[in-house]
C-alpha cells in the first residue's frame, strides 16, 4: 500500500512540476502573440499594394505609402551588412582559427563590451565620426552605425559555430596536403555555413529594427533618396514618428510600417533559410 | 632491405613535456609497419610527427626524418602531407561535401586536375578502397550519409587520391564493427602492393594479421622493432614478451 501511496505522490509532483513549465511557456508566448496580434489587425488596415509604391502625403492629407523607407532601410541595412558582415565573419574566422592568444582574448572581451553597448551610444559615435565631418546626415553614417552593431552579434556566432566543427574535420583536411587557409574556407567554413548565416540573420534583423542609432545619423526624409551622401527614410524613423503624432491616419500607418518591417525580416530570414539549405545531411 | 622511411633519435615534445625518446626506425619500402603498446606510449606522436601533424597541435620535434633518403623535418610540411597520406581513428568525411568531392577534395582544393580526369581518379581510389561497388550509384550523396565502415573507407579513398607514397593509418578500425575491421584489414593487405603503410593499433591480433614488421612502444621508449613473427614469438625483451602476451598494458 505504501509504495503505491508514494507511486502515486511522485506522479502527482510531477503533473504539477509539469503544469508549471507548461505555464511558464504559455507566459512567455503571450507577449508574442500580442505583438503579433496587433501589428496585423492594426496594420493590415493600411496594407495594401501602394503602401509599397506610393510616397508619405502631407499631413492633413491621407492615404500614401512608404516606398522610400522600404527602399531607405534595405540601403541602410545594405550599408550595415556590408560593413559588419566581412568584419564580423572574418573576425569570427580569427578567434576561431587563430586566436588563441592574448590578442584574440582582448577581441573577445572587447566584442562582449561591444554587444553591451547600447545602440544609441554607438549612434553618437557615428555621428560624431561620419555625420559631423560631413556636415550633414547621411544614409551612410546610419549604415555604419547599424554595421557597428551588428559586428558583435555575427563574430560570436561565426566563432561558436566554427569551434562546433570537429577538429579532426581541421586535421583531415591538413592531412591531405591542403594549406591552411585554404582548408578553413572550403571546409571549416563551408561545415559550419548554416549556423554562421544565422548569426549574420540576426545581426542584419536587429540593424533592421534599429531607431535610435539612426536618428542623428540618417535623419530620416519625407522624398524619394536613394543616394547614400544624402538623409534616407527608414521604417523605424516612420514607425517612431507617425506613432507619436497626433493624427489618427499616421498612428495607423505606423502599425502598417512596423507589420512590414515585420514582414521584412520573415522574407529575409526565408531567403537565407533557402540559401543556405545544405545539401547533404550533416550527422 | 629498401628503406622508405628513415627515422633517427626522434625525439618528440608537447610544450616542455617529451613523450618521445629517441627513436630510430628504418621502415621498409612496401611492407605494412604495425606500431603497438599501450595508450599513452607515443604511438600516435610517433605516425603524428612523421606527416608533420603533430605541430599542428603544438608540439615539437627533435631528430632526423628521412623520405627516401631527403630530410623531410625542415620542409614545407604542405609538401610532406602530400606523399603521407592520413587515415585518422574515427571516419572524419567533410560533411558539406559529396562522396564524389570527398574524394576529389585532396585533388581538387590543391588545385590540380581537370573534371574529366577526377572522374577516374575517384574511381580509382574508391575501388582500392574497396567501397566502389557500394557507393557507385550514390556519388552525390553526402560523405557523412555512409554507415561508419563506409565511412572510414570513404577516408582511405580520400587520402589514396592525392597519390601518396606512404599511407599512416592511427587505430583506423578501433571504432568500427568486426566485418568493417575485415575490410579495412584485406584493404591493407591489397594496398601494400603500392603504398608504404604504418599503422597504430591497440588490438595485437591485428598488428599480428596485417604487419609484416612490429615496433613496441612504451612510455615515449622504442622497446623492439622486428619481424612481426618474431615479436609475436620469442621477441628479444621480457617487456614486449608481457605486452603481446597480454600480462601488461
Amino acid at each position: 500500500m505504501d509504495s503505491k501511496f508514494f507511486l502515486y505522490k511522485k506522479k502527482f509532483i510531477s503533473a504539477i512540476m509539469m503544469s508549471l513549465t507548461f505555464v511558464a511557456a504559455l507566459v512567455a508566448i503571450v507577449p508574442l502573440v500580442l505583438i503579433f496580434y496587433y501589428t496585423i489587425s492594426k496594420g493590415i488596415t493600411y496594407l495594401n499594394f501602394s503602401f509599397f509604391t506610393a510616397m508619405p502625403k502631407p499631413v492633413g492629407e491621407l492615404g500614401g505609402g512608404m516606398a522610400n523607407a522600404i527602399v531607405g532601410t534595405l540601403i541602410l541595412i545594405g550599408i550595415g551588412g556590408s560593413i559588419g558582415v566581412p568584419v564580423g565573419i572574418m573576425t569570427g574566422i580569427y578567434l576561431s582559427e587563430f586566436g588563441k592568444n592574448k590578442f584574440g582574448n582582448i577581441v573577445r572581451f572587447l566584442t562582449d563590451v561591444l554587444s553591451g553597448i547600447p545602440s544609441i551610444v554607438v549612434g553618437v559615435v557615428a555621428y560624431t565620426l561620419v555625420v559631423v565631418p560631413m556636415k550633414h546626415f547621411s544614409a551612410f553614417a546610419g549604415g555604419i552605425a547599424l554595421g557597428i552593431l551588428m559586428i558583435p552579434t555575427i563574430i560570436r556566432t561565426t566563432e561558436e559555430m566554427l569551434k562546433l566543427v570537429p577538429h579532426t574535420l581541421r586535421e583531415g583536411g591538413l592531412a591531405l596536403g591542403i594549406p591552411k587557409w585554404k582548408t578553413t574556407i572550403n571546409i571549416v567554413l563551408r561545415t559550419a555555413w548554416k549556423g554562421i548565416a544565422t548569426g549574420v540573420l540576426l545581426g542584419l534583423s536587429r540593424a533592421a529594427g534599429e531607431t535610435a542609432p539612426l536618428l542623428f545619423t540618417a535623419l530620416g526624409n519625407r522624398f524619394w533618396s536613394t543616394n547614400i551622401g544624402q538623409p534616407i527614410a527608414s521604417l523605424t524613423v516612420y514607425i517612431y514618428d507617425y506613432a507619436k503624432s497626433p493624427f489618427e491616419d499616421w498612428n495607423q500607418q505606423a502599425w502598417t510600417a512596423a507589420l512590414v518591417l515585420i514582414m521584412l525580416i520573415s522574407i529575409l530570414s526565408l531567403l537565407f533559410r533557402i540559401v543556405t539549405r545544405s545539401k547533404y545531411k550533416m550527422n | 632491405m629498401d628503406i622508405k622511411l628513415s627515422i633517427k633519435n626522434l625525439d618528440a615534445y608537447y610544450g616542455k613535456n617529451k613523450v618521445l625518446n629517441n627513436i630510430s626506425i628504418d621502415i621498409p619500402r612496401n611492407k605494412v609497419i604495425a606500431i603497438i603498446g599501450p595508450s599513452g606510449c607515443g604511438k600516435s606522436t610517433f605516425v603524428r610527427c612523421l606527416n608533420r601533424m603533430h605541430e599542428v597541435v603544438g608540439g615539437t620535434i627533435k631528430g632526423s626524418i628521412e623520405l627516401d633518403g631527403k630530410e623531410i623535418t625542415n620542409v614545407d610540411p604542405v609538401l610532406i602531407r602530400k606523399k603521407m597520406g592520413m587515415v585518422f581513428q574515427k571516419p572524419n568525411p567533410f560533411p558539406s561535401m559529396s562522396v564524389f568531392n570527398n574524394v576529389a577534395s585532396g585533388l581538387k582544393l590543391n588545385g590540380f586536375g581537370r573534371k574529366k580526369d577526377m572522374a577516374q581518379v575517384v574511381e580509382k581510389c574508391l575501388k582500392q578502397a574497396a567501397l566502389w561497388d557500394e557507393v557507385k550509384d550514390h556519388l552525390n550523396q553526402g560523405g557523412m550519409e555512409l554507415s561508419g565502415g563506409q565511412q572510414q573507407r570513404l577516408c582511405i579513398a580520400r587520402a589514396l587520391a592525392v597519390n601518396p607514397e606512404v599511407l599512416l593509418m592511427d587505430e583506423p578500425a578501433s571504432a568500427l564493427d568486426p566485418i568493417s575491421t575485415t575490410k579495412i584489414e584485406d584493404l591493407i593487405f591489397d594496398l601494400k602492393k603500392n603504398y608504404t603503410i604504418i599503422i597504430v593499433t591497440h588490438n595485437m591480433q591485428q598488428a599480428a594479421r596485417v604487419s609484416d614488421y612490429t615496433a613496441f612502444f612504451y612510455v615515449g621508449d622504442l622497446i623492439e622493432y622486428n619481424e612481426t613473427q618474431k615479436i609475436f614469438t620469442i621477441p628479444d625483451k621480457k617487456q614486449t614478451e608481457d605486452y603481446v602476451r597480454g600480462r601488461f598494458g
